[in-house]
């Protein structure tokens, strides 16, 4: 299936939609269909700062560990922690109730660097 | 699973194409190709837990001895005490020790006929194990490594005993717990169906030609109530109920008693590979010992360092995610001193710090299962 059209891609997998200065930061569905059941995620807390391709959390399975990192930088305005009760929201719907963190953009032009939908469906059928 | 560094071309078991077609994730272990999960491990842990699930454990290795010498030469290389397993059809847990008390491996052996046993090993030690057994065997034993021939699925879970007898068929005495019988399968696959298992869960292992294998998997497919469970759910099931995985949980590098299977090794016996090193642990006590650990809000892997006081005592053994509790479980070796249930401990999980408690296992309980304490 091809992934949303309203929003942009990181090669790490994760996708961010954009409303105003903020951006709302998940990860895909293809990460999420990867990494398996997911068990437990491990997010910063309001307020703390992001940079654009640094670690900013984790996501597990029960067999693995990946690392989530920041597609773009800014200060966290909410985190979802929803997702500490119902961590397999990230399975059942990445795009939507799954998100991760909203971020503060520090400098929009940085979501332009990302991938559109189509780039990224590109990039993922190319392995 | 510390054995997954697979050296050379992956090997398959006789149910490769099935897997693939049933969807699995493949993954390597212990140098073969196997499914970690169809589905899902979380789903599948729990059809074990409720219905019944069937796992391809083709990869283990299968040892047959026999001859007038077998119940002497087992006696000998074996910990626990083969006289206990006296009755045709009956089984038993065991280690293979080095002349130091190192675990070489740990096995399930079978009485399966008249002056004859069947083993089953780790596949990863299969060489080694037959290494052993062999500067060991007399000239009036025969040991044969059957494991490229014999075909191993485990049916587990409440429904799987129903399961099996139908298959066996009308007027089938299933085995009992820890025994195993013959069948012939819907009334034309011959099998050996052992009430034995690495769940938790009531249920067998049937042993079958290699060749038979995809006919007894589609078979026990067609059963609504059996779904198909990878190395995952394997994973968390054993882990839930305490058993040792060897490679995580012990190596050669452990003797039993540090290990916690002191009572895998027989006090009554003569003679056997190891004694002297098990005693001398037994009477002097362990330096350290292995530990179940409850971990509150984190899941701790292999690796992870654990800490007391803040300083650095072990490292995790096996650690995953239960999904019965909700929770990390882990093993680790710690100081024997503070190997006590109720102890606390923290795990590094990378930057940070979750709280441990040592609980006596099982970490799970009310399984189908009558669970002895360890």
């Amino acid at each position: 299936m091809p992934s949303p059209s309203d929003r942009s891609y990181s090669k790490e997998h994760e996708w961010v939609i954009v409303d105003g200065d903020i951006a709302t930061v998940g990860i895909t569905d293809f990460a999420q269909d990867q990494l398996g059941e997911v068990v437990y995620v491990d997010l910063p807390g309001a307020g703390d700062v992001v940079a654009a391709g640094e670690a900013f959390g984790e996501v597990e399975s029960v067999k693995s560990v990946s690392e989530l990192y920041a597609p773009v930088s800014g200060e966290i305005v909410e985190v979802n922690d929803a997702l500490a009760d119902t961590p397999e929201t990230v399975n059942a719907d990445a795009y939507g109730g799954g998100w991760m963190i909203k971020v503060k953009l520090e400098n929009p032009s940085q979501v332009d660097e990302l991938l559109s939908a189509a780039e990224y469906d590109d990039f993922v059928a190319q392995g | 699973m510390s054995d997954n560094a697979a050296a050379g071309p992956l090997s398959r078991t006789p149910l490769y194409e099935e897997h693939l077609a049933l969807g699995a994730r493949m993954v390597p272990f212990a140098g073969f190709e196997m499914p970690v999960q169809y589905g899902g491990i979380i789903d599948e842990h729990r059809a074990v837990r409720t219905r019944a699930g069937v796992f391809d454990v083709s990869h283990m290795a299968e040892f047959r001895v026999f001859g007038f010498g077998s119940f002497d030469f087992l006696q000998h290389a074996l910990t626990n005490d083969l006289s206990r397993i006296s009755g045709l059809g009956q089984a038993q847990y065991t280690l293979l020790l080095d002349e130091h008390g190192g675990i070489v491996d740990d096995l399930i052996v079978y009485h399966s006929g008249d002056l004859e046993y069947l083993i089953v090993a780790n596949a990863s030690n299969r060489l080694s194990d037959l290494e052993h057994l062999r500067l060991q065997a007399p000239d009036d034993v025969e040991l044969v490594d059957e494991s490229e021939r014999t075909a191993l699925i485990a049916v587990q879970g409440p429904l799987a005993l129903g399961v099996v007898s139908g298959l066996a068929g009308e007027g089938w005495m299933a085995p009992g717990r820890f025994s195993v019988a013959e069948a012939l399968l819907d009334g034309a696959v011959p099998c050996l169906i052992a009430r034995t298992g690495y769940t938790g869960e009531d249920g067998v292992e049937i042993f079958c030609r290699a060749a038979d294998a995809p006919v007894v998997w589609r078979l026990l497919l067609s059963y609504p109530e059996v779904t198909p469970c990878g190395l995952g759910a394997r994973d968390t099931l054993r882990l839930e109920m305490g058993y040792h995985l060897y490679g995580s949980d012990m190596d050669r590098s452990v003797d039993p008693i540090s290990a916690g299977l002191g009572w895998v090794v027989g006090r009554e016996k003569g003679e056997f590979v190891g004694r002297r090193a098990v005693e001398r642990v037994r009477e002097s006590g362990p330096e350290r010992r292995l530990v179940f650990l409850l971990v509150e809000d984190g899941i701790a892997r292999p690796g992870h360092s654990v800490l007391h006081g803040g300083i650095e005592v072990g490292k995790v053994a096996s650690g995953t995610y239960s999904p019965t509790i909700e929770s990390g479980i882990a093993t680790a070796y710690v100081p024997a001193r503070s190997a006590t249930i109720g102890e606390c401990f923290d795990i590094r999980i990378r930057s940070k710090t979750a709280r441990a408690t040592v609980v006596k296992p099982p970490f799970v309980t009310g399984s189908s299962l009558p669970v002895t304490s360890t």
